[in-house]
């Protein structure tokens, strides 16, 4: 070991940390993956062997530095080991989301210039076999999983394992090579290109270098206290940053072990027989579990009611205190602790949640209430504030001091600005190199001196505390120049269990109007409970009562913004609930399920003119399309609905 | 294993198999064969005499006249547990699964012909009956693994949705590793998407494991699309047997399904 001391080769890209997990903790497990109803798992020595095998095996097929390579599966963690292969020969690894339609990949293939794709199965490959007489440059296919790809002849497919044993022969004749090859990366290289989903345009793609990834996964990793005993879940796509950094990066610099799920359907049971200690998930997710719970709450027998809502009271009164460590009476902590035997630890356990140090919750606001549902149970749930520019970390919110309505205080080593028109800046080691193909861009978000725009209107508070208002450019005034912030707006709609998605209109209009979508899971159930029988979304979301359900909402938003000295007059006016959920395959909705208000706008333009005329009813004609690329049309009449008063600054109060 | 489509000899053989119940004529002189590796598959409208022609391959009708020769074995008054130790197995019309148990017992109970152990070792989750059943549940997990099932292992199947019921009907027949598979309406009940998914399911098992399937299906497109050959019933009598395109272009069978007066 002496003759290996580490200052002689700095730890500064991925396959150079993956040697040294191995030779540190070599037995400790690295990956973890469910199959067969079993879970497999691989330490970092054995990690450190397939990725080897792999690199080999793809020089061989002729992979050379500089190349790139699109990566697209499920999580798994042969696709993990993929990345880092391709990093130890110097190419680019490029993941890209599971579920884009063939022409979506096209776009991210051709413009990454791709010439190798490593796949998980026969869907994405013949995803690519669609496309593939369009992309001139893509040379050779790899697959992991042969089901179905029997009787495909095509002499560009390749078998993982078979280029595996290709790379173990290789290396056996060249046992130099791979060293060599992973030695000559250093921090300044291309670690990762990452398309961003783009609530406007098409995807940019954001090059990262390893000193970004590393640096920011390293400095993430000493703010929380994260060790080599840490377990995870990566759940999320891998062509997220979010995954990158949680379930690579700093797994890689703190050395912790990662598990894949069975399939996408089976994260909530595989949650909860992993127990992670580090857990990342966006609101929707923490939204689904509670509802979840209280959906079961409701069916359970009464005196289980009883002590399930008892204690919860006395959580949401002591809880948050006692996590912040702040002073809490004897008999109250007393009472905690009853519950936390009774209520609290069961549930965290049935949630698959009892074991976390950490949780992370960023990407859109967390309703209040959710959040400090997830506080006062004990769990250390935190907000970020983070972009895939800053390779995740922007600011956190710091143990002891967080609340709900802020993002946190800066990261380590990162700088935070607010500019002349509000805009939020910052800059940091996380900082990208530059879109791809895109100096324009790159320049405009940007600045020379290393500071970025988020595009994200915000302020700082005396505590240095960050607060994020609404993207900038979305924020807007109405005809009566009363401040208009749509996504505010939504996010105080979307917080009701029975909204699922929402979109406001406003800009240079005489007042508010709404499209809301509702949740299926919890309206069906609130349906069912009153023996209202529907045939499925469309005719759902039609009936007269949901509607009044939903009107009660849009009223207490309404009378919340009242309240609000600079948006009390911006409440909602008229709505409709939308004949169908707006999908990220029709376009409506990014990847990451942020709403594209352009698309929307065009599409339902005449349910837009329907909300500023006097129309009660709108009929309407909606393409769907399946994830095969076939599509389908949905006709319904949309009822428009007043809210019959205008709740006035002062009836508020 | 490239050789799993290619379709192979006789492996069952129907001769002149008539059944009736009283006065009703079910089949009458219905003659026709299966081959190895084959997708055949069963038409015909509304009480044509399909459901009974499969009830009578799988030993629980007996037909008055005629007989049926499997693996080149002729049988007389086979019993049904006897046709799925020759390894023929089934799903139904009408689901028949065990509602209250979850999916993996469902299929676990496929394996049943296959357990060797007796009723006190089995009782005993310890030693050889241990070991048996963890052999029993390895290939219960790759029947869930190939109908891409993981998330409903557990569950209940009275509470899946109908779709889910059929797949899981579908993995119990293929637990007990069948050389013949009757499929009674796979797809009936399903919207389009389920239908598609369905029919890989039937195209893979076929491939993968060779298996011989024999279907009844009222979607015309989906038969013509997956079979290989196919059977025309009506009213009991064959009218009809070739590959898709000789059926699709065959007068009576336009006629039956047209409806033209029968005197």
């Amino acid at each position: 070991m002496a003759g290996d001391a580490p200052n002689t080769r700095p730890l500064d890209t991925f396959p150079k940390l993956l040697a040294e997990n191995a030779r540190v903790r070599g037995d400790r497990p690295a990956s973890r993956e469910k199959d067969y109803g079993i879970w497999q798992s691989w330490t970092w020595s054995e990690v450190a062997d397939e990725v080897r095998a792999l690199a080999c095996g793809l020089k061989t097929m002729g992979l050379a530095r500089g190349d790139t390579v699109c990566i697209c599966g499920d999580n798994r963690p042969h696709l993990y080991w993929a990345m880092t292969a391709v990093q130890a020969v110097g190419a680019i690894p490029v993941p890209v989301y599971q579920d884009s339609v063939a022409e979506e990949m096209h776009y991210i293939y051709d413009h990454a210039e791709a010439s190798f794709a490593i796949v998980e199965d026969q869907e994405q490959v013949d995803k690519l076999l669609e496309i593939k007489d369009r992309l001139p440059l893509l040379k050779q296919i790899i697959y992991k999983d042969p089901r179905g790809l029997r009787h495909y002849s095509q002499p560009f497919l390749h078998r993982y394992a078979e280029v595996q044993e290709q790379g173990r022969t290789y290396d056996r004749d060249n046992p130099d090579f791979y060293e060599a090859s992973v030695d000559e990366g250093s921090g300044g290289d291309i670690c990762t290109m990452l398309y961003t989903s783009g609530t406007t345009g098409r995807p940019k793609g954001v090059i990262l270098s390893f000193d970004n990834m590393v640096i920011t996964a390293a400095n993430a990793s000493a703010r929380e206290g994260l060790t080599d005993r840490e377990e995870t879940l990566a759940y999320l796509p891998m062509a997220w940053i979010g995954d990158n950094i949680f379930s690579m990066a700093q797994a890689y610099v703190s050395g912790y072990c990662v598990g894949c799920p069975e399939s996408s359907d089976t994260v909530l049971e595989d949650l909860r027989e992993i127990g992670p200690t580090y857990f990342f998930a966006p609101p929707r997710i923490y939204e689904s579990l509670l509802t979840t719970v209280m959906i079961r709450i409701e069916d359970a027998a009464g005196i289980k009611q009883r002590m399930f809502h008892y204690f919860m009271d006395v959580a949401r009164r002591f809880g948050m205190d006692i996590l912040d460590g702040k002073q809490v009476a004897f008999g109250d902590r007393l009472l905690y602790s009853i519950g936390n035997v009774l209520v609290y630890g069961p549930l965290k356990n049935v949630l698959g949640l009892s074991k976390v140090k950490v949780g992370y919750t960023a990407g859109e606001a967390i309703g209040p209430d959710i959040f400090v549902f997830y506080r006062s149970l004990g769990l250390n749930l935190k907000q970020l504030y983070a972009s895939t520019e800053a390779s995740v970390f922007i600011t956190i919110q710091p143990d002891g001091e967080v609340r709900p309505e802020t993002s946190g205080t800066p990261a380590i080593d990162v700088e935070v600005k607010i500019a002349d028109n509000g805009e939020v800046m910052f800059r940091s080691p996380g900082v990208f190199q530059a879109y791809h193909k895109n100096d324009a861009a790159t320049a405009e978000t940007k600045t020379a001196d290393g500071w970025v725009h988020t595009g994200d209107a915000g302020y700082l508070d005396s505590e240095n505390h960050l607060h994020i208002i609404d993207r900038s450019k979305d924020v807007g005034k109405l005809n009566d120049a009363t401040m208009f912030a749509p996504k505010f707006i939504e996010n105080k709609l979307k917080f009701f269990p029975h909204i699922k998605e929402a979109v406001t209109f406003g800009h240079e209009r005489d007042y508010v109007a709404a499209f809301i979508n509702i949740d299926i899971e919890s309206v069906g159930n609130w349906a069912e409970r009153r023996n209202l029988a529907y045939s499925g979304y469309t005719d759902l979301a039609g009936q007269r009562s949901v509607y009044d359900l939903i009107e009660d909402c849009i009223e207490k938003v309404n009378q919340d913004l009242a309240a609000d000295e600079k948006l009390g007059g911006s409440q909602i006016k008229r709505f409709l609930i939308l004949h169908k959920e707006l999908d990220a395959d029709d376009g409506e909705l990014t990847r990451t399920r942020k709403v594209r208000r352009n698309t929307i706008a065009e599409k339902y333009g005449d349910l837009i003119d329907a909300l500023y005329s006097d129309k009660t009813h709108c009929s309407v004609e909606a393409e769907v399309t399946f994830e095969d690329g076939r599509s389908d049309t949905i006709r319904a009449d949309v009822e428009i609905r007043d809210i019959a008063s205008g709740v006035s600054a002062q009836a508020a109060e | 294993m490239d050789t799993a489509r290619n379709i192979g000899d006789v492996l069952l053989n129907v001769e002149d198999i008539s059944l009736s119940f009283g006065g009703v004529t079910a089949l009458n002189n219905v003659s026709f064969d299966v081959r190895e590796h084959e997708i055949r598959a069963i038409i015909g409208p509304n009480g044509a005499g399909k459901s009974s022609m499969l009830n009578c391959i799988n030993g629980f009708y007996h037909p008055q006249d005629g007989h049926i020769t499997f693996k080149g074995e002729r049988r007389e008054q086979m019993q049904t547990h006897q046709a799925a130790e020759q390894g023929i197995a089934r799903t139904f019309q009408n689901i028949a699964l065990f509602k209250g148990m979850s999916t993996l017992d469902n299929i676990m109970t496929g394996r049943n012909l296959k357990m060797k152990k007796n009723f006190l070792w089995q009782s005993l989750y310890f030693g050889p009956a241990l070991q048996e059943e963890l052999e029993h549940r390895a290939v219960v997990e790759e029947v869930i693994d190939f109908l891409e099932i993981e998330a409903i292992r557990k569950t209940p199947v009275g509470r899946l949705p109908y779709g889910l019921q059929k797949r899981v009907e579908l993995g119990r027949a293929l637990a007990a590793e069948p050389d013949m598979l009757l499929l009674d309406e796979p797809m009936a009940g399903m919207n389009h998407e389920e239908k598609e998914d369905m029919c890989r399911y039937i195209l893979d098992v076929n491939d993968e494991f060779g298996t011989t399937i024999v279907l009844i299906e009222h979607d015309m497109s989906v038969v013509m699309d997956i079979s290989d050959r196919v059977v025309v019933l009506d009213y009991g009598k064959k009218i009809a047997d070739g590959t898709p395109d000789e059926v699709r272009a065959n007068q009576d069978v336009i006629d039956a399904y047209l409806g033209v007066s029968h005197d």
